[in-house]
């Protein structure tokens, strides 16, 4: 009996498996003090911001610049401070 | 590999997905995104009691896509060891095993089950991601904590004891790849973790992580002060296989020690340092030197 249960539930009600989910935090943006603000015009396409963004917000396209993700950033500031064409600065809320 | 087009970009987009609940500034998201660079979805972390645990989210949700099994504290690599084995046993073989504890749950905690699973050379990467205190439970001190750091249980004077080297341990346990990382240089970790990858038998790799919160400085400096460690030869990056250790590419430069930057410069960054003495300074330098004549004897 025992084992026809376990057998023909699905694997989710068998055991206890997380799914992923973009913000289990919440909007974390809300954290945020310093807004990172992008010059697209500066911007040389080096990807360090990308490379470098521990929310991964940060997505660089080859043709247009950076864009950031203002619901999810949390204004760490390691973008502006790693740029190396001082293309991103940090303004307060 | 450190050309202008790196295969990182793209291939990190993926796998860490945005609002985790890290603290701002952490390097622990960094390192995940390098992961899921090289390993994509086909990875099951195996996290004891850590920040990372945290860091992945409650449940019902996490904010990783790849599976992730908790444990307790001192059993990440025993467990890490009997998921391996039953992959073996089903062949299963592009999935990849990585056991991903904090320097708390490697140099203290998790010590024997560790050095076990190393003994038996189970086919699983270890990572050590080390910052240096047990920063979930409140900044107490380590076995990996450094000389002279403040932690809320070495109040007054700081660490009394040199930082445990958990790198060296591994080399001694004659495992087949061990190899030192830092969160400054993601480049060069992705490289490690593909040759990681390519080796069969237990991996270890010790991955040196700022914390902004314990180590008491500004969270935009988090990859200025990993980088800074490197260029002052506080930390050394290099691999450790077929018998030799090779120096890797961005601890190259400052094999020289007239080229290394002065370790003042990476004490003063953070708060933990504040009260110490010159002569502490001095007892650190001579670790440092002690550290490189050792990395250069061997290789």
């Amino acid at each position: 009996m025992l084992n026809r249960i376990i057998v023909e539930k699905p694997i989710h009600n068998r055991i206890v498996v997380a799914k992923p989910k973009i913000g289990v935090a919440g909007k974390t943006g809300t954290w945020r003090t310093e807004k990172p603000l992008v010059d697209n015009s500066k911007c040389k396409k080096c990807y360090q911001c990308e490379i470098f963004c521990p929310v991964n917000v940060i997505r660089v396209d080859p043709n247009t610049g950076a864009t950031v993700d203002y619901d999810y950033c949390k204004g760490c500031g390691i973008c502006a401070e790693l740029c190396p064409f001082n293309a991103i600065r940090m303004e307060p809320e | 590999m450190y050309s202008r087009k790196s295969p990182l970009p793209y291939k990190m987009r993926d796998v860490v997905l945005p609002g985790d609940a890290a603290c701002p500034g952490c390097p622990i998201p960094i390192a995940w995104k390098v992961l899921g660079a090289v390993f994509g979805e086909k990875m099951i972390l195996v996290i004891p009691a850590c920040c990372s645990s945290v860091v992945v989210g409650p449940y019902p949700y996490s904010s990783i896509k790849a599976s992730v099994v908790h444990v307790a504290f001192a059993s990440a690599a025993a467990v890490a060891s009997g998921i391996a084995e039953a992959l073996e046993r089903r062949g299963i073989t592009d999935v990849y095993v990585v056991a991903w504890a904090g320097d708390g749950g490697t140099a203290d905690i998790g010590m024997a089950s560790l050095s076990g699973a190393a003994e038996r050379n189970h086919n699983i990467i270890y990572i050590m991601y080390d910052n240096e205190a047990y920063m979930n439970t409140g900044i107490q001190r380590s076995s990996a904590t450094p000389y002279g750091a403040w932690t809320t249980t070495t109040p007054i004077i700081g660490k009394t004891e040199h930082k445990k080297d958990v790198a060296k341990i591994m080399i001694a346990h004659g495992i087949p790849y061990v190899a030192t990382a830092s969160i400054g240089y993601p480049h060069d970790l992705y490289a490690k973790l593909e040759r990681a990858k390519s080796i069969h038998g237990f991996k270890f790799i010790h991955l040196h992580a700022p914390c902004p919160v314990g180590w008491r400085f500004d969270p935009r400096y988090t990859i200025k002060v990993a980088k800074l460690a490197v260029e002052t030869g506080m930390w050394i990056l290099y691999e450790y296989y077929d018998g030799k250790l090779r120096i890797s590419g961005p601890s190259k430069p400052f094999i020289d020690s007239k080229r290394r930057k002065p370790i003042e410069e990476y004490l003063k960054l953070q708060g933990r340092f504040r009260k110490i003495t010159p002569e502490k300074v001095e007892e650190i330098r001579k670790y440092v030197d002690e550290n490189w004549r050792w990395v250069k004897l061997l290789s």
